[in-house]
């Protein structure tokens, strides 16, 4: 290494700059001792309730990051989930559906104000559902005819033909109803203004927002003045936020943290099963993944119970069948078997023409059983979870390629026809009803996180009864035989589910999870006295 | 007018501002190729980022294909960006709808404030140790500042990281384990990548010092009968100076590198944090901005540092 050529220089000066020098340390790291720290007891006493989770809140757009303030009961929908995840009412206090159910009534619960005071009236409830409407989200997917006031409390939603899943999708969180001075004139969202117990007092994105009590909330008011959010987008910071005390509450613990957590004593763990699945979606269309006995095959060849076990140490996540328990008619009594069967695997393929060739790979006419797989890393666990099913495949002689991209190119390759495999993680709960994303994921051909080059009459009429919703007597069996159709032909594959994970200090007390993740019901928190 | 252009600092100066202008240009046009060359539909990607990954559909990525006229030719909207550029217009970011000012004077000014932090820490910790063990070279302390450094430079910034929120934060509860808004949140972030800056600044000290103190002029002092520290501190701290404030306007790139990865480990919203987002979702205009702001803050950062050795060491470089 050479450094530029140093002579001797005159030396007063420089002495006197080394000793300020010094000095000016030393003062800051004198300062740097007194600094104040925020921990869980200074957090009660202060009256802020610190909350810790990955989701940034990038936007104020209810379509875009809305769910972090339904999450935060900053905004409400029209429609409530119970504790159950049955629907109840929320913003309307009572719905009623004309014969034909094209023509819902609701009527809006009285004496509810905005954060800005103004009251909430038919005509800025229809303004926010007209908006959320016209953006991508689950209110695009109805058949909407209109939506218009009938006086002062009274919201009429007409259909073009029935949607029996139209409250559930009210309750989704994009649909969330701000006041009217949310809005800029082209329907963006410039302020955040709810109903919710809290008001939303400061937002810096991309990171964090600060939230107080609305004391003039319509229900039951919040047990603690104030909350900060935080977005920490790495499992190992938020699991130590709340083993330091920084954060009262912390979502969403990766495995080996969620362990350690339990064994803290100032910390509780909580966990509840989400309507989540890690499954892989299956090109039907594909030369080789068109016969269902090969899509049974890479199917029965997961082995469930290992991932589960091994890589996400919850063995209660092993998923054999799409919907996870919690979603009620729509889960079988009997699934996939959890353990791998390499034996029926090879059977099915063999059945199907595939023979192992002299590398141990299947081949079939002079063609190997290649295939590609995609994943993204938005859920961290998905690429792990990809290289183990390339292994588990790999034992039964089906080589698989995994590329690791961006979630938009698993839609993307629905919609060019390139895709093969993608490993993903759907949700059934987006709205609390797995109705609405059966129907996006299973109707004729298709969707883009769901089944792909595939189309079942008897999924077909299964969901067109379901969607009309007129007979229900009927409907706990055709949730069941969507369902064992899924099965029987395994249009996806599923792998495992979710679980919502929290770390609460003992500082706090009153919290309950939600089936549905779209309330943290932090309003219902207090602090120890 | 003459004299001041000859002048070595406005010489300087105008080099630096000159070079200001071509990153500006170079940031540009290539985030602005490498971009567009990227594999993957620009649209499905921008969706993913303003939806996320439950609601990135086709529907919602033909919305922001309409939204944001993305078939417009390429070389078009490379005009359109530095027309806009011109009258100080960075553009909107593609996934939030924000100004791409708007987002980026909240971030930068964190990634700013714990650069600051950081520098300012490394260089209470390295050369002051580099000094030590360069007056006493192959003596104990040198030895053991070496394994220290090569530790510090071989282990991953994010695994000092956690071990100091571990150590300092969990186990000592002396600070706050991440997040940011008060002075003691900075605090570990700045700690980590001012360990990572001092192991190697404390090495370019330790050797500056050395050559200091094995020169003529030093053995002169000391033959004139100058005592130890009295001599360090008349003719051997400014000359030793140099080289390493040189080193360190160097170590601004490692800085930023290490930003990147620390801001997301400790949750700070800074600048690093936000390009890594940009960059995952296509969002063009946030990158420009991003990699532009990064790329005149390492020659803004670069230039003061000039200018200080150019105040230690008026003479220049010997022509």
């Amino acid at each position: 290494m050479t450094y530029p050529a140093v002579r001797l220089l005159p030396s007063r000066r420089g002495c006197w700059s080394a000793m300020t020098l010094l000095r000016a340390s030393a003062l800051c790291l004198g300062i740097g001792a007194v600094l104040p720290v925020p921990d869980a007891q200074a957090n009660a006493a202060s009256g802020v309730l610190s909350v810790v989770a990955p989701w940034e809140v990038s936007s104020l757009d209810p379509a875009r990051h809305g769910y972090v303030f339904t999450r935060l009961q900053i905004a409400e929908t029209l429609v409530d989930a119970d504790r159950a995840g049955a629907l109840a009412p929320g913003l309307a206090e009572r719905w009623q559906a004309d014969a034909a159910g094209l023509a819902w009534t609701l009527t809006l619960r009285a004496g509810v104000v905005f954060h800005d005071g103004t009251p909430m009236t038919a005509d800025a409830v229809v303004k926010a559902l007209r908006i959320a409407a016209a953006k991508p989200g689950p209110l695009a997917s109805v058949p909407l005819e209109s939506i218009a006031a009938d006086g002062p409390q009274t919201v009429v939603i007409r259909l073009k033909e029935p949607f029996s899943p139209l409250l559930a999708t009210l309750a989704g969180t994009a649909n969330q109803i701000l006041a009217p001075a949310s809005y800029a004139a082209d329907g963006a969202v410039t302020q955040v203004i709810g109903t919710g117990p809290f008001r939303l007092e400061e937002v810096k994105p991309p990171q964090s927002l600060s939230a107080v009590r609305f004391d003039r909330y319509w229900g039951r008011p919040a047990g603690v003045e104030k909350l900060s959010y935080l977005a920490a987008g790495r499992g190992e910071t938020r699991a130590m936020m709340a083993e330091s005390g920084d954060a009262d509450v912390v979502y969403t613990l990766d495995p080996a943290s969620r362990q350690r957590l339990s064994r803290n004593p100032a910390v509780t763990v909580q966990a509840l099963p989400l309507p989540r699945t890690v499954s892989v979606k299956v090109n039907s269309g594909d030369p080789v993944l068109s016969d269902v006995r090969v899509r049974r095959a890479l199917a029965v060849a997961v082995d469930r119970g290992n991932i589960a076990t091994g890589l996400l140490r919850e063995p209660g996540s092993a998923a054999g069948q799409m919907f996870p328990p919690g979603t009620g008619d729509w889960t079988l009594a009997d699934g996939l078997p959890l353990r791998a069967d390499p034996a029926q695997a090879s059977a099915l393929l063999a059945e199907a023409g595939w023979t192992r060739g002299g590398d141990g790979l299947l081949v079939r006419d002079g063609q190997p059983l290649k295939l590609a797989l995609r994943t993204f890393p938005d859920r961290p666990e998905l690429p792990v979870i990809a290289t183990a099913l390339q292994a588990q495949w790999r034992e039964i002689g089906v080589d698989v390629s995994v590329s690791v991209g961006n979630s938009g190119d698993v839609p993307a390759g629905h919609r060019d026809g390139t895709l093969q495999l993608a490993l993903m993680a759907r949700s059934f709960g987006l709205v609390p009803d797995p109705l609405v994303t059966a129907l996006q994921d299973f109707g004729p051909g298709g969707g883009d996180w769901g089944a792909m080059n595939w189309s079942s009459p008897a999924m077909e009429q299964a969901l067109t009864a379901l969607k009309r919703g007129t007979d229900t007597a009927a409907l706990p069996g055709l949730r069941q035989s969507v369902s064992k159709i899924l099965l029987a032909e395994m249009p996806v594959i599923p792998v495992s589910w979710y679980q919502q994970t929290v770390a609460v200090s003992k500082q706090v007390t009153g919290l309950t999870l939600d089936p549905y993740e779209r309330s943290y019901r932090l309003s219902e928190v207090s602090w120890v006295r | 007018m003459g004299p001041l252009i000859g002048s070595p600092l406005v010489r300087l100066l105008l080099a630096r501002v000159g070079q200001g202008v071509l990153v500006a240009l170079m940031v540009g046009l290539l985030t602005f190729i490498l971009v567009r060359a990227l594999p993957g539909d620009m649209a499905y990607r921008i969706a993913a980022g303003r939806y996320g990954f439950d609601w990135v559909s086709t529907t919602a990525a033909d919305a922001v294909r309409h939204d944001l006229g993305l078939d417009q030719p390429a070389p078009l909207a490379l005009l359109a960006w530095i027309w806009d550029l011109l009258r100080f217009d960075l553009g909107q970011s593609l996934v939030t709808g924000r100004t791409v000012a708007e987002e980026l004077s909240h971030q930068f000014g964190q990634s700013v404030l714990l650069a600051a932090w950081a520098a300012g820490l490394s260089l209470l910790i390295g050369p002051p140790l580099g000094v030590l063990a360069g007056l006493r070279p192959g003596r104990l302390v040198d030895r053991g500042l070496l394994l220290v450094a090569v530790l510090m430079r071989s282990v991953p910034p994010f695994a000092i990281g956690a071990v100091l929120i571990l150590v300092l934060a969990v186990q000592a509860r002396l600070l706050p384990a991440a997040g940011y808004g008060t002075p003691a949140h900075a605090v570990l972030p700045a700690l980590t990548l001012a360990l990572c800056l001092a192991a190697v600044s404390a090495r370019v000290s330790r050797d500056a010092v050395m050559t200091v103190s094995g020169s003529a002029y030093y053995g002169f002092g000391r033959t004139k009968g100058l005592g130890g520290s009295l001599l360090f501190w008349r003719h051997g701290l400014r000359n030793a100076a140099v080289p390493v404030l040189t080193y360190f306007g160097v170590q601004f790139v490692a800085l930023v590198e290490g930003m990147v990865v620390i801001e997301t480990l400790f949750a700070w919203p800074g600048i690093g944090h936000a390009l890594v987002h940009a960059i995952v979702a296509r969002d063009v205009p946030m990158i420009q901005g991003a990699a532009l702001t990064m790329g005149l803050f390492v020659v803004a950062m670069n230039t003061v540092i000039d200018v200080v050795c150019h105040l230690l060491d008026p003479r220049g470089e010997p022509s």
